[in-house]
């Protein structure tokens, strides 16, 4: 069912004022700085913050029900299991409580927590409490389902894998998403729509790619500041669609498996004669556009892949770059992260 | 190594242990132990004791019913006058008992402004231990609410619980320590409670003089044996209740 939202929130001297459209199945993330009313608009649209404006699931207005009635869920940082409750009563807990033991007994096995049903909270690792927080959120199909960091609490080493686990299920779920990141790799790898929050304002409302390629504020820049190129994993390397090949240091990958490689703006460096130092991937590109942010320039390039780098105005300057010029791109294999798709 | 702790901080720790304790072994040594059983079987006895579980159980139950409500919107909601409502709910803890007694008189009694009639009956012996036993109460479960991450309603709120299901089913399980001990502590306030229920609901045998009364006027009466018999009684009905309802707290747990 399509979300429309036309939300207004005034807390004290900051205003969220909000036009939202999304489709059935999309995953927006809702991104921005600290303080730009990124978890304001959910607890709205959840119902647990007083707003005003209009909200629609498909053709239900929704924006006078409370919490309990509208067809949401919501996840807030670290998941907030109930600490009384068991795993499976945690899940069975929307659903009609221990005459919901069966279906979220299910849930929980296809999130791979068989083993674990009747823990409590405090004996689960923090990606296993986030998978029993993204199934009680999802037993209950909601027509929109609100993700407020779900990935903040977890180190590094769980994340990929409670990524690859929520685009997995974020992929077979019908509803609308809106995921709160401070992760421009779970923009890249999760969402198809990235919605940027300043001041409580809309500044941008694109396509990832579209958003690295050209952010609208110097905030997004810098966070966004990452290429994504699908491709297909080979050995240590990646062949992409767009042509051209990656090589990553970080093996094992999926012989055959489709996958994003990421890597960040900052870690391409430009060059004009062929590079011959460490840095595994090299390829000719073209420079097309430049654009300063602050002391930094995103120098757009084409080529196999086409890629955005950012470097310092004073190396535009040694180096001479400008529209129309031949240079050489080049990352470091430890710079090129391999995101499973 | 354990650290020593300064020797006139540990001098000072036990004369104040020994004032606690010396009295309850001051109790024990002088109870008539022999006559024990046919001094708390007594008929005086009996009915007293009765008469005072049921009125600090009865306080109790007004206490929660009334108080947990009160507790939650202290915690939960923004609503004028909360600043005075909370200070007004400290009031029975430092007024003295037999002033509360006097203020529910005249408010409650015969020619109170809200004349109920309750006064020097059953009732007024619950009314009056209520009175002094609520603050324990409310000042525990709001500490308890407090504390507790109001995510966990909120997630709640998302997963279908109206606000009762989710008080019901969330904020009473996860406050359940706070509440447990404050019960404990409003029940005990109550059972002990003296001067209010004597002021408000007089010493009538039967239907108002609840134990610690009993024990007073037969301190008064010339009868040491049975009113050191009725304390020890006391002493043992509240160590006993404590523990039944810390044991049921386990259990409902589990």
């Amino acid at each position: 069912m399509t979300l429309h939202c036309a939300v207004q929130a005034v807390r004290g001297e900051f205003t969220l004022d909000v036009t939202l459209d999304a489709a059935p199945g999309e995953v927006v993330a809702v991104v921005g700085p600290n303080g730009a009313g990124k978890s304001t608009l959910l607890r709205s649209l959840a119902g647990l913050d007083a707003c005003t404006g209009d909200i629609s699931v498909g053709d239900m207005d929704i924006g006078g029900l409370a919490p309990h009635q509208r067809p949401v869920a919501w996840v807030p940082q670290d998941g907030a299991l109930f600490p009384h409750l068991s795993a499976i009563d945690n899940v069975a807990f929307g659903i009609g409580g221990r005459r919901g033991r069966p279906e979220a007994a299910r849930w929980l096995s296809l999130l791979g927590l068989k083993e674990h049903i009747h823990k409590r909270p405090r004996q689960l690792s923090g990606g296993q409490a986030q998978r029993v927080a993204l199934a009680r959120a999802l037993v209950r199909r909601p027509a929109l389902l609100l993700l407020d960091e779900p990935m903040a609490a977890l180190d590094v080493a769980t994340r990929t894998e409670a990524r690859r686990t929520l685009r997995q299920h974020l992929a077979s779920y019908g509803g609308v998403t809106l995921l709160v990141t401070h992760d421009p790799v779970d923009a890249a790898t999760l969402a198809s729509r990235v919605v940027a929050l300043d001041a409580g304002r809309i500044v941008q409302d694109a396509s990832p790619a579209h958003v690295a390629r050209a952010p609208r504020t110097p905030w997004l820049a810098d966070w966004m500041g990452l290429n994504a190129f699908r491709g297909r994993a080979s050995g240590q390397a990646v062949d992409l669609d767009s042509g051209g090949r990656l090589v990553a240091a970080d093996a094992p990958l999926d012989p055959a498996g489709e996958v994003l490689a990421v890597v960040p703006a900052h870690a391409v460096t430009l060059s004009r004669v062929q590079p011959h130092g460490s840095a595994r991937n090299t390829w000719p590109v073209v420079v097309r556009e430049l654009v300063a942010t602050g002391s930094r320039v995103r120098i757009r390039c084409d080529g196999h892949p086409a890629v955005v780098a950012e470097v310092t105005a004073d190396a535009v300057a040694d180096l001479g770059l400008a529209e129309g010029v031949d240079a050489w791109a080049s990352t470091k294999a430890t710079e090129v992260t391999v995101v499973p798709l | 190594m354990t650290r020593r702790p300064p020797i006139s901080l540990a001098v000072a720790a036990t004369v104040g242990v020994a004032f606690l304790v010396l009295p309850l072994v001051g109790l024990l040594v002088k109870a008539p132990w022999s006559d024990l059983p046919s001094l708390v079987t007594s008929p005086e006895a009996r009915t007293a004791l009765r008469l005072s579980l049921e009125c600090s159980f009865g306080a109790l139950a007004l206490a929660l019913i009334t108080g947990v409500p009160l507790a939650w919107l202290l915690a939960r909601r923004d609503f004028p006058g909360k600043a005075l409502v909370r200070a007004l709910v400290t009031v029975p803890l430092v007024l003295p008992p037999v002033v509360g007694g006097v203020a529910l008189l005249f408010a409650f009694g015969r020619r109170g402004i809200f004349p109920l009639h309750i006064a020097f009956t059953t009732w007024a012996a619950i009314a009056a231990e209520a009175f002094v036993a609520m603050p324990f109460l409310v000042l525990a479960v709001e500490g308890a609410l407090t504390s507790l991450d109001q995510r966990y309603e909120d997630v709640a709120g998302t997963l279908g619980a109206g606000p009762l299901t989710t008080f019901r089913r969330v904020t009473l399980p996860l406050v359940g320590p706070g509440l447990a001990a404050g019960a404990a502590l409003a029940w005990a306030r109550a059972l002990g409670e003296f001067g209010a229920t004597i002021t408000f609901a007089g010493n009538l045998p039967g239907s108002t003089q609840t134990l610690p009364l009993h024990v007073y006027l037969q301190l008064q009466s010339g009868h040491p044996d049975a009113a050191v018999a009725a304390s020890v009684l006391m002493l043992a009905v509240s160590i006993l209740v404590l523990v039944a309802l810390r044991g049921r707290w386990r259990v409902s747990r589990s």
